[in-house]
C-alpha cells in the first residue's frame, strides 16, 4: 500500500559530489544538483509511490523543502534520509545545540512526503523564500 | 610550460602536498596526483563565481563599490558593534588567523572557527580525558588496523586512504589497493553471474546467505596485512571498500562504543545485540582491536553531530585508552576545512582557547554554549557579523542566519557563495594556497606551507592585508570617538 507520509530519521552529510560543488562555486549548477537532493532506501521509496529522481517533500519542525529523491546506490538504509550538507539541509535540520554550539545535523526526525508538482527551489530563491535577500 | 611540483592542496585536513600544477600564463591549466575536489579548485578558481570587486549594499541590491569606502564601512561596522560576531578562519592562513584575533580583542566581539559546527564536540571531549593521537606519516608506515568510525573520507577525504592508511605503501605495512582491485573484480564477476542467472542463461544452485545481517561480510578479521573497518549509519563508499562494515543505528554510536570497551576489557555481554549489530560481530571487532599492533581510529560528524556529541568523542578516547592498556592505539579527527586545525592552534596559542573566545569583557573568555557563535547567533545577540573563509549562510541552521542578517553582515570571500549572497559589505579576496602562499595545520596537526601558483587578479587582495586594514580603519575610528568624548567631557567641565 503506498502510504502519504513516511516518518523517517533525518542525516545530512558530506558528499563527493557536494565536495565538488562547493569547490566549483557555491553559485555552480554542480553544486545545486550535488546538494538540492535527497538520498533514500528504495523500500522506503516504493511504500512512499516515489520513482527515482522525482520531486519530495522534507519536513521537520524547522521547516519544509522540496528535494530531488534518488535511490541510496549502496546497501539499504531503511528509515533513513540523507541530505548533503548546504542550504537546502539547513533549511529543515534542527537548531538544538544541547548547549555546547553543534546544532544536531545528524539524527533528527522528519517526514516525507510525494510532491512530484513541486520544484526545487534554486539557492538564490531558497535565501529569498527564507530571508529575503 | 612551468610546472609546479608538491604544492600543498587547500581544501580538506589531508593537506595532500604532492599536487603538481602546471601553469601557462599565469593561469592553472592542468592538475596532476590531486583528488575530484582538488581539480575542481584549482581549475574552477578562476571561473565565473569569483567576486571582482568590493560590494555595499544599497536599497537592497549589492552594488560595487572602492575598496577605501567598503574598508571604513566594516570598520565603522565593527568599532559601534557591541557584541560583533567574527567567524569563519578555516579556510585561509594562520597568518590571516592571526590577525583576526587582534581584529576580535580590539572589537571586543566573538571569535570563533567553523570548529564549532564540526570537531567543536571532539575538542570538549578532548579537553575532558585527553587524546592520544600521532602524525599521519606513523599511521602511514606502522598502522595494521584502521577503524573509521562516522566518517567517509571517500567522500570527504578522498586521498586520506591512498596517503595515509589502507592504501598506501608504508615502511612496514604495505599497501591494500591490489586486494581491494581483486575483491572488486570478484564483486563485479558475480554480479555477471547473478545476472546471468535471472536472465536464464545460466543455471546456479543458491547459496546459503553467509550473513544474517545486511551490509555485513562473514567473518574476515583473520585476513593478514592492514584491516579496515568501517562504522556508519549507512552504506558509504568507504563502507564498501572496507573488510568489516559494521551498520550501527542512528544516534547509538554511544551504546556500541561502551560495548566494545566491556569486550575489550573481557566482559561478557547479557544481550543479543547493541545498537542493531549482534553482540558475536562486536566480539569479533574486539578480538581485532586486541590483536592489532597498532591500530589507530578516525572519526567525523558522525560522532560529533548526532546524539551525545561531545559524550561520544570523551567514550572513543576512552576506548583508546583502554585498548592501550592491551596493545598500542591513536585516535584523530577527520578535520574537514583545510586550516581549521590551524584556526584551533592560533586561537589557542594567541587567547588560550581553540574556538568560541568571547572578547567583549576585555578579555578571552570561553564558555561553549555561551560563547559558542551558533548559540550567539540562535538567541539573537549578536549586533553585526564578520564572515570569512565560510560559509554560515549555507551551512548554518535557518534561525542561525535569520538572526545573523538582521544585523550588517561583512563577508570576506573568493566566491559568491550564499553568505556573500546574504552579505551587506562583501570583499572579494585571493585565494590561498593559489594566489597567495601562507601557513596551514594538517590534520594531524604538523605545519606546511602553501604555495602561491599564480598571481591573483588586479586590485584582489589577500584576506591578511584586508584585516589589516580593516583593523587600521577600526583604530582610528576608535581614536575619534575617544577624541570626541574627550573633548565632550572637556566642555562639560
Amino acid at each position: 500500500m503506498v502510504e502519504q507520509k513516511l516518518r523517517v530519521t533525518l542525516l545530512t552529510g558530506r558528499t563527493i559530489e557536494q565536495g565538488v560543488g562547493k569547490e566549483r562555486g557555491k553559485a555552480s549548477h554542480e553544486y545545486f544538483e550535488a546538494c538540492s537532493m535527497v538520498y533514500m532506501d528504495e523500500e522506503d521509496m516504493k511504500k512512499l509511490g516515489v520513482k527515482n529522481d522525482t520531486n519530495v517533500r522534507v519536513s521537520t519542525p524547522n521547516g519544509s523543502v522540496v528535494l530531488k529523491a534518488v535511490k541510496h546506490p549502496r546497501g539499504s538504509m531503511p528509515g533513513l534520509i540523507y541530505i548533503p550538507y548546504g542550504p537546502w539541509a539547513n533549511a529543515i535540520c534542527s537548531d538544538v545545540t544541547t548547549s555546547i554550539g553543534m546544532p544536531s545535523f545528524k539524527g533528527t526526525p522528519a517526514e516525507v512526503e510525494p510532491a512530484p508538482d513541486k520544484a526545487v527551489l534554486s539557492m538564490e530563491e531558497l535565501l529569498m523564500a527564507q530571508f529575503g535577500r | 610550460m612551468p610546472v609546479i611540483n608538491s604544492v600543498t592542496c587547500p581544501i580538506c585536513g589531508c593537506l595532500c602536498d604532492d599536487i603538481e600544477v602546471t601553469v601557462e600564463n599565469n593561469e592553472v591549466v592542468k592538475i596532476k596526483n590531486g583528488c575530484a575536489m582538488c581539480e575542481s579548485k584549482f581549475i574552477g578558481y578562476k571561473g565565473e563565481h569569483r567576486i571582482h570587486t568590493p560590494m555595499i549594499r544599497k536599497e537592497g541590491k549589492l552594488v560595487p563599490a572602492s575598496m577605501d569606502e567598503a574598508v571604513h564601512k566594516a570598520a565603522e561596522v565593527l568599532a559601534n558593534a557591541n557584541y560583533p560576531v567574527l567567524y569563519g578562519w578555516s579556510s585561509t592562513s594562520c597568518e590571516a588567523q592571526r590577525v583576526g584575533v587582534e581584529l576580535a580583542e580590539e572589537v571586543g566581539g566573538v571569535l570563533d572557527n567553523t570548529a564549532v559546527v564540526c570537531h567543536g564536540p571532539s575538542i570538549l571531549g578532548v579537553q575532558q580525558v585527553g587524546i592520544p593521537t600521532c602524525t599521519l606519516g606513523q599511521i602511514r608506515h606502522r598502522a595494521d588496523l584502521i577503524i573509521y568510525w562516522g566518517c567517509d573520507p571517500w567522500s570527504a577525504h578522498p586521498r586520506h586512504l591512498e596517503r595515509y592508511t589502507s592504501f598506501t605503501e608504508g615502511r612496514f605495512e604495505k599497501s591494500e589497493w591490489k586486494a581491494y582491485v581483486q575483491k572488486l573484480k570478484a564483486g563485479a564477476g558475480k554480479k555477471k553471474l547473478e545476472s546471468a542467472t535471472r536472465l536464464g542463461i545460466m543455471r546456479t544452485k543458491p547459496r546459503p546467505q553467509a550473513c544474517p545481517v545486511p551490509g555485513m561480510p562473514p567473518a574476515m578479521i583473520a585476513k593478514g596485512g592492514r584491516k579496515l573497518i568501517v562504522i556508519d549509519v549507512r552504506k558509504s563508499m568507504s563502507a564498501e571498500m572496507a573488510d568489516y562494515f559494521i551498520q550501527v543505528e542512528p544516534n547509538k554510536d554511544y551504546e556500541l562504543m561502551q560495548a566494545l570497551r566491556a569486550l575489550v576489557k573481557d566482559q561478557e555481554l547479557d544481550v543479543d545485540k547493541v545498537a542493531g549489530v549482534p553482540v558475536e560481530y562486536l566480539e569479533e571487532v574486539a578480538d581485532a582491536l586486541v590483536n592489532a599492533d597498532f591500530g589507530v581510529v578516525f572519526f567525523g560528524m558522525g560522532l560529533t553531530q548526532t546524539r551525545g556529541k561531545f559524550r561520544n568523542i570523551e567514550v572513543a578516547i576512552s576506548l583508546i585508552r583502554d585498548l592501550n592498556m592491551r596493545t598500542k592505539f591513536a585516535i584523530m579527527p577527520m578535520r574537514g576545512h583545510f586550516n581549521v586545525t590551524g584556526a584551533n592552534v592560533v586561537s589557542a596559542w594567541q587567547t588560550g582557547y581553540p574556538f568560541a573566545v568571547d572578547f567583549s569583557l576585555g578579555y578571552p573568555r570561553y564558555n561553549p554554549g555561551e560563547t559558542t557563535s551558533m548559540d550567539v547567533l540562535l538567541r539573537g545577540e549578536n549586533d553585526a557579523t564578520l564572515v570569512i573563509a565560510a560559509d554560515p549562510g549555507a551551512n548554518f541552521p535557518k534561525r542561525a542566519v535569520e538572526n545573523m542578517v538582521k544585523h550588517p553582515l561583512i563577508v570576506i570571500d573568493p566566491h559568491m557563495n550564499a553568505t556573500a549572497m546574504l552579505g551587506d559589505i562583501v570583499f572579494p579576496s585571493a585565494f590561498v594556497g593559489i594566489e597567495v602562499e601562507g601557513t596551514a595545520y594538517r590534520m594531524d596537526h604538523v605545519p606546511l606551507p602553501l604555495k602561491k601558483v599564480v598571481e591573483p587578479p588586479e586590485g584582489i587582495l589577500a584576506d591578511e592585508e584586508i584585516l589589516r586594514r580593516i583593523l587600521e580603519e577600526v583604530r582610528i575610528i576608535k581614536a575619534q570617538k575617544t577624541e570626541e568624548k574627550v573633548e565632550q567631557k572637556v566642555e562639560a567641565v
